[in-house]
């Protein structure tokens, strides 16, 4: 099976408490750069899927990973990589700033000239929060989506068999191959994905895994292909346009209670909650 | 002045009430000029119709299908497209079942999407929308630059729309084609916890456990939440311990709620949980650590070990209401 995996650097979540709003714009100084979390599963997912879950080194098929922005976001693409992705692309998009739109267009083109039978989205980057791309570039192709996937099993690398994590439970979906998928966080449990060659009884670790030392270093020789966004599509044009950023509502600070009883009677009398 | 679509959410043959958070969507994206309509659509719309009749739409319009029984984006997107085309703005819940179908739609339009909007402001027929970004560190103002627009409304930031009485006609609309796609896609069914408590989004109060409740999860949190008449919710890590069901997960990756109260135990309060629950009226934390950052939303926090904290909690409450 071909695996697309489109990815984003975004500012590192883990200290997205720095995220600061001055002023209108938003003050990102001294964040650094990591793999949205959810792109990192979508790709853990891709390799899993590809591989024979006993013998890393036993591929039943090709991993690419592509990204869109300046030469500096190659790093990202260096580090999938190194965690196995077998080809990268870069879209150079200069200096633009671009919206999940152009990227779902932009990736029609791209996918048209690569021609995998799986495109594997995270659900959302976690800085926009937008969650907009999978579905659309599955509208743009005229193929099935499957959002949110928990768990996902092939099907003789035919079709997809998607456990989707929806707010009243779980939706199972059979989907055909070629389809758009995007992935939630419980796609990297250990028995969340099942490729059509790896053992019923393989359980993967939890998580995605570390490049090791040697495979970093095998990276760098790994192809790493550069594409110009004006080749894959014409109209950059954005849909969205984001005008000035505001802090969150403050809270104000709260009290500790001593104790149970303290606790009730606040909520009693004071909240009015109870 | 802009006339706006309402995607009613259906599920049961019932229209949900996260569909009353875009209608007040609608009414303050109206309110100085233009109207809005309901959309029904899915099998029994018709039944499920007589609802929102009394919201003050425009029309209320229904495409009632046996073939649309499950929430299938490739076979109820064409229809909701079609229809989106009379319209300027289409709206929708930011729920699992809007956030799969909204950008679809918008893709069909060639409409700019604006997703999980908290707020709305429209000035000289331009609407500028607010909604959350970096997991609510930050809220951004929007504006779409397409002719048509679609939005998904955050439930938590919408308050539910009461009805406004009089009757809005109810018209039907034909289903458009299901997009060639949907003969690749099988609905093989949906597996819920089955659960007497309400809804998270529509909850009054919630009762929020962490990894720290273990296999207690349920023996803990049952009492009190039985004794508040509050839903369950759990941290990302109780779920995929597997203590509580992954529908049960609060924050930027599960439910967004904010109830009058939540009650959040043994829950450290990393921003990804933070996103999902900041927004509730009161905040109790229990937490044995005094340094856990779920204090520093708590308005009331108690340092405490919670397997001590909790059963005295639910008879004290019980004390308090004899
Ligand atoms: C991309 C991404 C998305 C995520 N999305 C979400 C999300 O939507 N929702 C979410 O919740 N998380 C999410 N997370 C995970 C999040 O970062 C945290 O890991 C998670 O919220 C931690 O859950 P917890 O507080 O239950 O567990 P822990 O961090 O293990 O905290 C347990 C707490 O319990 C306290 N405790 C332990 N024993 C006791 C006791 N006996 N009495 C009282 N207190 C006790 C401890 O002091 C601690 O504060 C996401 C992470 C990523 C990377």
């Amino acid at each position: 099976m071909k695996i697309l995996v489109p990815l984003k650097r975004v500012a590192d979540p883990d200290n997205a408490n720095k995220v600061k709003v001055n002023a209108g714009k938003l003050v990102t100084t001294g964040l650094e750069w990591k793999p949205n979390p959810f792109d990192e599963y979508a790709v853990e997912t891709a390799l899993r899927l590809t591989e024979n879950g006993t013998n890393p080194k036993a591929r039943m098929g090709e991993v690419v990973v592509v990204t869109f922005g300046p030469k500096d976001c190659e790093t990202t693409l260096r580090a999938m990589l190194g965690t196995g992705a077998d080809r990268a692309i870069r879209v150079d998009t200069g200096d633009e700033t671009i919206d999940g739109d152009v990227v779902a267009r932009a990736l029609k083109a791209l996918v048209e000239k690569e021609k995998p039978d799986l495109v594997l989205c995270g659900k959302q980057a976690v800085d926009g929060d937008s969650g907009q791309v999978a579905q659309q570039l599955a509208e743009y192709l005229g193929w099935p989506q499957a959002t949110f996937a928990g768990t996902i099993e092939s099907e003789g690398d035919k079709a997809l068999i998607v456990g989707r994590e929806v707010d009243g439970g779980t939706i199972k979906l059979k989907v055909e191959l070629p389809a758009v998928v995007s992935v939630d966080l419980r796609i990297v449990a250990p028995k969340s994905v099942k490729g059509v060659h790896t053992p019923a009884t393989h359980a993967y670790p939890e998580g995605v895994r570390f490049a090791a030392l040697m495979a970093i270093m095998a990276a760098k020789k790994k192809p790493l292909a550069e594409v110009k966004l004006a080749d894959l599509t014409g109209d950059a044009a954005l849909k969205i346009q984001y005008l000035d950023y505001e802090p969150p509502p403050a809270r104000k600070a709260g009290v500790k209670v001593k104790d149970v009883a303290e606790l009730v009677t606040r909520l009693k009398t004071e909240a009015k909650v109870v | 002045m802009s006339n706006i679509l309402v995607v009613a959410e259906m599920s049961d043959g019932k229209v949900r009430k996260s569909t009353h958070s875009a209608i007040t969507f609608a009414r303050e994206a109206t309110k100085a000029g233009g109207s809005f309509s309901i959309l029904v659509i899915g099998a029994g719309a018709k039944a499920a119709a007589a609802e929102v009749t009394t919201f003050g739409a425009a029309k209320v319009l229904v495409c009632d299908d046996a073939s649309l029984k499950d929430p299938v984006c490739e076979r109820l997107a064409p229809t909701v497209a079609a229809v989106g085309q009379g319209f300027d703005i289409v709206s929708i819940t930011a729920s699992s079942f809007g956030k799969d179908l909204a950008p679809r739609v918008a893709a069909k339009l060639s409409a700019g999407y604006a997703p999980d909007i908290s707020g709305v402001k429209v000035d000289g027929g331009k609407a500028t929308y607010r909604r959350p970004v970096y997991a609510g560190n930050a809220y951004v103002n929007v504006q779409l630059t397409t002719a048509k627009g679609v939005v998904s409304v955050r439930q938590s930031e919408f308050s539910a729309a009461e009805p406004s009485g009089g009757a809005s006609p109810i018209e039907d609309v034909a289903m458009t084609a299901h997009d060639a796609a949907a003969s690749k896609v099988t609905f093989l069914g949906i597996e819920a916890a089955k659960s007497e408590r309400p809804d998270l989004g529509e909850a009054k109060v919630i009762v929020a456990g962490g990894r720290a409740l273990k296999e207690k999860f349920a023996e803990v949190l049952d009492p009190l939440a039985n004794e508040l008449g509050a839903a369950i919710g759990a941290s990302r890590a109780a779920c995929d311990a597997g203590y509580a069901p992954a529908e049960l997960q609060v924050g930027q990756t599960g439910r967004v709620v904010a109830p009058a109260l939540y009650v959040a135990i043994g829950i450290s309060g990393a921003i990804q949980h933070l996103a999902g629950m900041k927004g509730s009226k009161t905040i109790v934390a229990i937490n044995k650590d005094a340094e856990a950052p779920i204090f520093q939303v708590a308005d009331y926090g108690l340092v405490q070990d919670l397997f001590g904290a909790v059963p005295a909690l639910v008879s004290e409450i019980k004390k308090a209401n004899a």
